[in-house]
């Protein structure tokens, strides 16, 4: 097994690592004697409580600090190692008489014993010690400057003052969390990220588990805030334009494929409001790296008129379970088994009723009707949309047959907007295009302009639009990342 | 046991908050007079407090341990809530 960093080597030969506490390496006392005085074995016992335990073995050590049971993964006592040139070839675990003697060479050993019995779970997992383990062995390979809080101040204030918070408590990034935090990636704290805008700074992967502690995320959530923040960095996506912009727009995160069920997340009742963590804290990260790491901030280089409650998080995944129709992520070319994180320059969320349609037609003028007001019912073209689907409006489409791109397409028919009406001027509205425009028909969404996902709970005839920014080269397009490990 | 936290920012400020904007006059104020413990600097700030305190401004008096290392962290804190502003008696 590989050992966790620069750990203590192991003596050539055979090593036991044991405990007084255990059971089982009290049982296995005198067979540790016996290997001892066997010929042509080299037996070195490490004892994790007692020093002087066991007895009748020339070479004991304690591994008082735990050093070497946590450098080299114990994870049971007793655990017998053997080892060559510094190198461990062999382990087992607990007591076994024939994995004993084939490890060790060693014949006969504990013939009064019962064949096998398993171990105890070693002090370095201990549940108590794991943590204060990681931060001793581990926390120098942290680069982040260290913060020291004064005795009398209280630690929710002082993140406050120190500017780190979007306006909510923010959790401690403590060495301990911080640490346990980057256990839910395998990607090294010092591998670069991104670089992140408004700053332009290199962001590692430590700097995003610190700013997924301070939002609240599980080590689980790590991998989507780190794929987040790779898609939120490049130009495509602009994220420097959706922060410096004054209109009321930000980072809207849609999750699909399997991690959306490993991590918890809600696609149903309530799929884009409060109550789930993983939904609440993945996009906090991502706009907390945007802060901290990115110095965006509000009256900074974000220059919001109005802003939108959203901008604290906005990150749901797709219910594709039910949906009658290929999930986004498949329709922008991933396998339906990865997992992805796509990025959408959007506003706040607004509802679309619809309670009478029961046919497809009838229910895709409402829906094009609500669609044709994205940011100005006068202006087509600058802005995409998404469209989130309800799962009682996604099966009127299901019962009558129409997929995705049958919807889409009718949606784009029927947000055609006449020229005359939408000239500057047309009804008595000084906003819209110029005058030459007045005897064209302009699309209201550009051909991929319009994102069509499925989510929500089980009851409701509603669907919910989130209007997007300035769309194409000169805004910000749409951006999906594989979620990695 | 204070804690001790990873700095989540690009690291290009200093951790330590930026200094206040002096005021303009000393009405209302408090004012926290820390002695850094070298000889004869009490002198000093005795003679400080009392001319403070005829002009009734409200006056603490600190010390540091030793002139010789920084003020600890808590004291440090202590005279930031206590204070609006510091005068440190820096020599003998």
């Amino acid at each position: 097994m590989e050992r966790v960093g620069d750990g203590p080597v192991l003596p050539d030969g055979v090593a036991v690592v044991v405990k007084r506490d255990c059971p089982t390496c009290r049982m296995i006392e005198p067979v540790l004697a016996q290997l001892d005085t066997a010929s042509d074995v080299t037996l070195t016992v490490f004892t994790q409580d007692d020093p002087t335990f066991p007895t009748g073995v020339g070479k004991v050590v304690h591994d008082d600090d735990l050093a070497v049971s946590y450098h080299h993964r114990i994870e049971t006592v007793p655990t017998v190692m053997r080892v060559e040139d510094g190198i461990e070839r062999e382990r087992t675990v607990g007591w076994s008489r024939d994995q004993w003697e084939a490890l060790s060479g060693a014949r006969g050993l504990g013939p009064e014993l019962v064949d096998m019995r398993p171990g105890c779970g070693s002090l370095s997992v201990d549940p108590t010690m794991a943590d204060r383990l990681r931060v001793r062995f581990e926390a120098g390979r942290l680069r982040a400057r260290r913060v020291q809080l004064a005795e009398l101040e209280d630690g929710a204030e002082a993140m406050f003052d120190r500017g780190w918070s979007d306006g909510l408590p923010v959790v401690p990034p403590t060495e301990a969390r911080v640490l346990r935090m980057l256990g839910g990636t395998d990607r090294a704290p010092d591998d670069v990220v991104a670089v992140v805008p408004p700053d332009l700074v290199e962001c590692t992967v430590e700097k995003v588990a610190i700013n997924a502690v301070l939002a609240g995320c599980k080590p689980e959530y790590l991998p989507v805030v780190l794929a987040a923040v790779e898609a939120a960095c490049t130009d495509t996506f602009n994220t420097h334009g959706l922060l410096a912009t004054t209109m009321p727009v930000g980072p809207v995160m849609i999750i699909n494929g399997p991690i959306r069920h490993h991590i918890g997340m809600n696609d149903g009742v309530n799929v884009l409001g409060q109550g789930n963590r993983a939904n609440s804290t993945i996009g906090r990260a991502l706009q907390l790296v945007i802060r901290n790491v990115g110095g965006g901030r509000p009256g900074g280089v974000d220059r919001a008129t109005q802003g939108n409650p959203g901008k604290l998080s906005f990150c749901f995944p797709e219910n594709e379970e039910r949906s009658p129709w290929e999930p986004l992520h498949v329709e922008r070319g991933f396998a339906p088994t990865s997992s992805t994180v796509t990025l959408f320059p959007g506003e706040g969320p607004r509802g679309v009723v619809d309670q009478l349609s029961r046919d497809p037609e009838s229910l895709a003028r409402s829906l094009a009707s609500c669609l044709r007001t994205v940011q100005h019912p006068k202006l087509p073209l600058a802005f995409d949309c998404i469209l989130v689907v309800s799962p009682e409006h996604g099966r009127v489409f299901a019962e009558a047959g129409w997929t995705k791109a049958q919807l889409r397409e009718r949606l784009h028919e029927l947000t055609l907007l006449e020229g005359k009406d939408i000239v500057r001027g047309a009804d008595g509205i000084t906003e819209g295009v110029p005058e030459w425009a007045k005897d064209a028909q302009l699309p209201k969404f550009r051909p991929d302009g319009i994102l069509i996902v499925h989510a929500g709970g089980g009851a409701g005839l509603f669907s919910t639009i989130i209007a997007g920014w300035v769309n194409g080269d000169t805004g910000s397009q749409p951006v999906t990342k594989e979620i990695g490990s | 046991m204070s804690d001790v936290l990873l700095d989540p920012t690009s690291e290009r400020t200093p951790s330590q908050r930026q200094r206040l904007v002096r005021p303009g006059d000393l009405d209302g104020l408090t004012v926290g007079l820390l002695d850094i413990s070298k000889p004869r600097g009490d002198v000093f700030l005795d003679q400080l407090e009392k001319r403070l305190r005829a002009r009734d401004i409200e006056v603490l008096r600190f010390a540091k341990p030793t002139f010789t290392k920084p003020a600890p962290l808590d004291l440090r804190h202590e005279i930031s809530t206590k204070c609006d502003l510091v005068i440190e008696a820096l020599a003998d």
